[in-house]
């Protein structure tokens, strides 16, 4: 199986984290969700300002076969959704950790996503 | 239960399929293509299917048409040699077991190929009906379909007694040596091939397909898009032993000969009900769903009217590849049924507008000569 990129952070609900340089996090979902979910055709992405925590709901992504929720794999306010999506959303499928990014946050606690699981630990969990 | 295997299986792998439960068979869901490209590939090239799954039943014997016809409501006296047929094996309630293709093979010889989830029950329903005839099981044959515009080339080129074939009919013929049965039919709505090959040959002929520069392998997701597409019923979600054929809308595979007023009208098992529904219709119909909005809606949705009274359940969901739009079908109260009637469905708490709409969504494209 690939591996997933060393420099984004993990949740085991398939998610992915970057934090950019101005300290918000990016969010998508991982190339084995991509992969186990098959080709997608509808994402629904949260609204923007809206407060999430650590694990709640931030939308839902459909492919041909079933339907998965999202979740915001830490606490903030969401900042920037990625409207692409909603015409295309098989960059999901194309380009997972670049043009299929999901949404933006500001983070509650930065450091926060030094408790997320590494590439190493997530590939693992996705083995198990 | 361990999972029976198709003689494919190590094919199937070594083209990169994602395998799944079906049935109780390990069959692909999908190849490295995917399921939209495959979709789309099978209604504009052709796209090869293993359905090897299903059953394949030859009854023969003296007495046999009408042993037959007491279970379907089948024109079997009338179907020539190399002609097949659509149709159903109903219950005493009126509801259906399992929906069936029927070859004529001979003056006392049929083909039946049934579902394969439906196997087991079809067999016991059959051997307990047909005592006075012989019943076969294929299961040394495998069963593959080749759908599309460009299925018929390929065939030809291949299987020289496919030209002129037409849908519904078949021919017995021969590849490398080995005798096969091919028929111009399929579930997809395209025009297509379908050939029962011995498992021993089953994987050269799939080679020999394969390697065609318009053909792709085709997994189970794309054949339920593509028969949703074409507005075709499955058994399990359009079709159940609790479901007439009149609610299925499937008047049109009640034979004329059988039908109120026919010339061997009804004597088939739940005929007397499905009879009293001919003229009145039933109360709950099967229909087409326009889905509005890209969320798909799925089996298992239930639906209301403008009102916001509950109408109706969604029996099969999905998108459909070639409208790039979520497709579905339902089985919702008559007086709802009208096309273009706007309902509601919740998709898992979510409103979705849908409409009812005519089916097939695709126009089909079978080659009638």
């Amino acid at each position: 199986m690939s591996q997933s990129p060393a420099e984004l952070r993990y949740v085991s609900s398939h998610e992915w984290v970057r934090v950019e340089d101005d300290g918000t996090a990016t969010i998508g979902i991982t190339n084995h969700a991509q992969e186990a979910l098959g080709d997608v055709v509808f994402v629904e992405l949260p609204e923007l300002g809206a407060q999430l925590g650590a694990g709640d709901e931030a939308g839902v992504v459909e492919s041909v076969k079933a339907a998965s929720d999202i979740y915001a794999p830490l606490g903030g306010e969401i900042i920037a959704i990625n409207e692409n999506l909603e015409d295309s959303p098989e960059v999901i499928n194309e380009d997972p950790y670049g043009d299929g990014w999901f949404f933006k946050m500001r983070l509650d606690d930065a450091s926060s996503v030094n408790d997320l699981l590494t590439a190493e630990q997530y590939d693992a969990s996705c083995e198990a | 239960m361990s999972l029976k295997s198709v003689s494919l299986e190590s094919l199937h792998q070594t083209l990169g399929a994602k395998l799944v439960p079906f049935a109780g068979y390990n069959m692909p869901v999908q190849y490295p293509t995917g399921i939209i490209k495959e979709h789309v590939h099978t209604r504009t090239a052709a796209g090869l299917f293993d359905v090897s799954h299903m059953g394949q039943v030859v009854v023969s014997g003296d007495g046999v048409v009408a042993a037959l016809e007491a279970l379907m409501p089948a024109d079997l006296e009338g179907l020539g040699i190399n002609a097949q047929t659509y149709s159903l094996l109903t219950n005493a309630a009126g509801g259906v077991i399992d929906d069936l293709i029927v070859t004529r093979w001979a003056d006392d010889e049929f083909m039946l190929v049934i579902n394969a989830g439906c196997k087991d029950k079809d067999l016991e329903h059959l051997r307990a009906h047909l005592s006075t005839v012989t019943l076969e099981v294929l299961d040394q044959h495998s069963l593959l379909a080749l759908q599309g515009p460009k299925a018929r080339a390929v065939m030809n080129e291949l299987i020289p007694e496919t030209k002129g074939l037409v849908f519904m009919t078949g021919t017995p013929a021969e590849f490398e040596g080995t005798q096969v049965y091919v028929t111009c039919s399929g579930y997809t709505g395209e025009d297509g091939f379908e050939i029962s090959v011995p498992n021993s040959q089953v994987e050269a002929l799939a080679q020999k397909l394969l390697a065609h520069k318009d053909v792709l392998p085709i997994g189970l997701g794309a054949r339920d898009s593509l028969r949703l597409e074409a507005g075709l019923c499955l058994y399990g979600h359009e079709l159940a032993e609790d479901i007439s054929p009149i609610q299925a809308g499937l008047k049109w595979a009640i034979a004329k000969a059988r039908r109120p007023e026919g010339a061997r009208a009804g004597g088939y098992l739940g005929s007397d009900i499905i009879e009293s529904q001919w003229t009145g219709g039933a109360d709950t119909m099967r229909v087409g769903l326009k889905v509005l909005g890209k969320r798909p809606v799925r089996e298992g949705a239930a639906l209301f009217d403008a009102e916001q009274r509950p109408i109706g359940t969604v029996c099969s969901g999905g998108f459909g590849a070639t409208l790039e739009q979520p497709v579905a079908m339902a089985y919702i109260k008559a007086e709802s049924a009208a096309l273009g009637t706007a309902l509601v469905a919740d998709v898992r708490g979510k409103l979705v507008d849908v409409e009812v709409a005519k089916t097939p969504f695709v126009a089909q494209r079978y080659f009638r000569g």
